[in-house]
């Protein structure tokens, strides 16, 4: 039997349509656009001005707090602003644009491809120190700052390294790549992961319907037994949402996360299978998060790709790169299908927390007509958190408020299995999001007082 | 680029069920017991199940339209699912106008008084039968005698269901032994319908292949059939054990009456019973214990539509106390302390 976890889920179409395709290195386009808050918590701060040259890997904007990163440029050329920039949603934050010339890069990044299979013996603190340098943050989507996520707070250990192979979203399949492409540098990464949190068991848990990435992580594992800490690599059985951390934690480990808690709390630090090579590439090679590998996938898409992507790059030039937009296109997604978020400017560049678009057709983009709820359960069934979905969405409507918090709808993970399964139509997360951007809002509010 | 974008919050994707894709579903569930009955009944079956459908049909699209004023709802297939089912909980010999009257209260009063779908807290074709089964006593229990391929359908005998059977040989002092002989039906001819009853109720094998449609679909899931057959079965189990003589076998329960019917189609109506599979279960016990107890001792023959609409009424009072386990919450009492405070 295949591990999995115990509670909820769905089984949605997995589309995973450019899982064969090799990643293939996308050509620098003429500018890039570097927004300076592409992680969870403070943006970043401008270390450049108009006019100012940069090199490859140049630091280009300090972290802004203690939950901050840094951002390297990705690119050589001249800074052409400093400025706000409209992002995916049209919304605008603060970014540097660069023309790009050439493509130069700080000497001190070692661009061969030579592997360094050395991660037993380095000083964690250390390798800590050059996550951070190296601007990375949590690539899987979510973008917190790794360096944060590798400092526990004071009182709690780790004994526990999971890293997610899972890449449950429908159509992703860039972890998928990085596995079956970067497999021994991704291995070193997670060596370093568990040194820098100085723990003993460590798992990578991956989803069997990538059996060719299984097969390569445990031949690799073999191959650098000499040098790696001992991995296990963990089948699961296909199940959204396996990739959340919670779940993912649950599935491996067994262990249940508390309710309003981090996994820390029972031990375990769940890092994504692109943080653990960005770290080896930050520790071993000196090169900061300047680029990643992006997914660009869709049943109208001529091509669907898997590029190394320079941050900073239009979505648009992907999306040319893999056969352009379709003329019947009607929703560019970034992100999975799932949680990832629609995109009204799509000139808006890859982030570090860019892991995939998605294009739809308008036919699969309409939303469809909201009946009323007949009462099936469904979403009740489905819910990873054992949470009571149509109740809270209908105590959201009625802004019942103190109800909404006793059903647990912070802890609602936003995994929309609810309305991807309800026969009815009826948009159950997007009510429950704003009760828990209610009761979330309450309960800061109860605590500053 | 003229592209229009759609913006709209996560999720993207959706599954391809809907309410009139399950409904749909329902309908082919309940088609093969449809079938045995109008073997077993004659054409009449056919004529009271297509009035009954009509009607609800009519009834819930005038009602949304003069009354709720609100779009019309009968394309998602729920009024015709209530019209097959109230249909099946009546006998075919039943006069053509309590037909109409039936579909007119279990639409119009058992659910679209309530606002329509999802919404009405009793089963509406249970609502239908009660009422005409309380009005009408006679019509509704005068029963025609099975007569495979309906060859014998212009005869006007009526007779007893085999629960009626029992219950009048085994209160009047008679013995199981008696009431077998009687009946002069094998545990065989109940399975396939060779007896009296409701026109849909009768076809054992037709229902329990319905129900596995059903299952297979996941259109429901198995814990409120198996909690109410189950507990029907162990509780007749149970006296006949202990008296062989005076208490009919849990086999004769599970295939007599409304129990089929009722525990795979009835109770499983999702607007009227629990949203979490623990909860089925309560409610599925109750209904099974409900039904033997009015069985055995109750005035009726037959309990399983009073059984489903009591515990119908107790739905909600289930749905508020019987949670499902919280991901990371230890359990109940603790997670309503936190919230209390």
């Amino acid at each position: 039997m295949l591990k999995s976890f115990p509670k909820g889920g769905i089984h949605p179409p997995d589309n995973k349509i450019s899982a064969g395709a090799a990643t293939s290195v996308l050509p620098l386009p003429a500018t890039v656009t570097v927004p300076l808050s592409q992680h969870i918590g403070a943006p970043a701060v401008a270390e450049v001005v108009k006019g100012d040259n940069v090199l490859v890997g140049q630091l280009i904007a300090k972290p802004g707090g203690f939950v901050s990163a840094a951002i390297h440029s990705p690119v050589s050329g001249t800074v052409l602003a400093v400025e706000p920039v409209a992002g995916a949603s049209g919304v605008k934050g603060m970014a540097v644009t660069i023309r790009v010339d050439g493509d130069e890069w700080e000497t001190s990044i070692d661009r061969s491809t030579t592997l360094v299979t050395d991660c037993g013996q380095m000083d964690p603190s250390a390798i800590i120190a050059k996550i951070a340098a190296a601007g990375i943050v949590g690539m899987g989507g979510a973008t917190f700052p790794t360096q944060v996520k590798l400092s526990p707070p004071p009182g709690k250990k780790a004994d526990t390294l999971i890293i997610n192979g899972v890449e449950c979203e429908p159509y992703l399949t860039s972890d998928h790549r990085v596995m079956l492409e970067r497999t021994a540098e991704t291995l070193v990464g997670v060596g370093l992961l568990a040194r820098a949190l100085g723990v003993s068991n460590i798992y990578i848990g991956v989803e069997n319907n990538k059996p060719d990435a299984i097969e390569a992580l445990r031949r690799t594992v073999g191959d650098l037994v000499r040098f790696l800490p001992p991995i296990e690599i963990v089948p699961l059985k296909v199940q959204y949402p396996q990739g959340g951390e919670k779940q993912l934690v649950k599935a491996v480990t067994g262990r249940e996360v508390p309710s309003g808690a981090l996994p820390i709390e029972v031990g375990c630090v769940v890092q994504n299978v692109g943080t653990a090579l960005a770290i080896y590439e930050a520790v071993h090679k000196n090169k900061p998060l300047i680029e990643r590998v992006v997914t660009v996938t869709g049943k109208g898409i001529a091509r669907p790709s898997n590029f190394l992507v320079r941050m900073g790059t239009p979505v648009s030039a992907l999306i040319e790169a893999a056969g352009g937009l379709p003329q019947d296109a009607g929703k560019v997604i970034g992100g999975g299908p799932m949680m990832g978020r629609a995109m009204s400017n799509i000139d808006a560049p890859v982030t570090k927390g860019t892991s995939g678009i998605v294009v739809m057709s308008g036919r699969e983009a309409a939303r469809r007509t909201e009946t009323d709820c007949i009462k099936c359960g469904g979403c009740v069934t489905v819910c990873p958190m054992g949470l009571e979905p149509y109740l809270l969405a209908r105590l959201a409507q009625k802004q019942r408020w103190d109800e909404s918090e006793a059903g647990g709808v912070t802890d609602c993970i936003e995994c929309g299995s609810c309305s991807y399964t309800c026969p009815a139509r009826v948009p159950l997360l997007d009510w429950i999001r704003l009760g828990k951007a209610e009761v979330g809002r309450i309960i800061r509010a109860r605590l500053n007082c | 680029m003229e592209h229009k974008l759609t913006i709209s919050p996560s999720p993207h994707v959706f599954t391809g069920r809907s309410t009139r894709g399950i409904m749909g579903d329902v309908l082919i569930a309940l088609a093969p017991a449809l079938v045995v009955s109008a073997w077993v009944f004659g054409a009449q079956v056919l004529a009271v199940t297509v009035l009954s459908v009509a009607c609800c049909v009519v009834f819930e699209w005038l009602i949304q339209k003069f009354l709720i004023k609100g779009p019309a709802t009968v394309g998602n297939l729920s009024a015709v699912v209530t019209g097959v089912l109230l249909a099946f909980n009546l006998p075919s010999s039943i006069p053509l106008w309590l037909v109409i009257l039936g579909a007119f209260i279990a639409v119009g009063v058992g659910k679209m008084t309530f606002g329509g779908l999802g919404k009405n807290p009793f089963n509406p074709a249970l609502v239908g039968r009660v009422f005409l089964l309380i009005a009408y006593p006679v019509q509704m229990t005068s029963f025609p005698t099975a007569t495979a391929a309906g060859a014998g359908m212009l005869d006007a005998a009526t007779g007893a269901t085999p629960l009626s059977l029992a219950k009048g040989i085994l209160k009047g002092g008679g013995s199981v032994a008696d009431v077998m002989t009687q009946m002069g039906i094998s545990d065989l001819g109940l399975a396939i319908g060779q007896h009296s009853g409701s026109l849909g109720e009768v076809a054992a094998i037709a229902l329990i292949l319905g129900g596995l449609y059903l299952l297979a679909r996941r259109v429901i899931t198995w814990h409120i059939p198996v909690a109410v057959l189950g507990t029907m079965a162990v509780f007749s189990a149970i006296l006949w054990g202990a008296n062989p003589e005076s208490y009919m076998s849990p086999l004769f329960h599970l295939l007599t009456g409304g129990a089929l019917l009722g525990a795979f189609f009835m109770a499983t109506d999702y607007s009227t019973s629990p949203m979490t599979r623990k909860g089925g279960i309560i409610f599925g016990v109750g209904i099974g214990l409900i039904t033997i107890i009015i069985r055995l001792w109750g005035a009726y023959p037959e309990g399983m539509s009073f059984a489903i609409l009591i515990m119908n009424a107790v739905v909600p009072l289930i749905d508020k106390y019987v949670k499902p386990q919280r991901f990371g919450v230890a359990n109940r009492a603790s997670s309503a302390a936190s919230a209390k405070k």
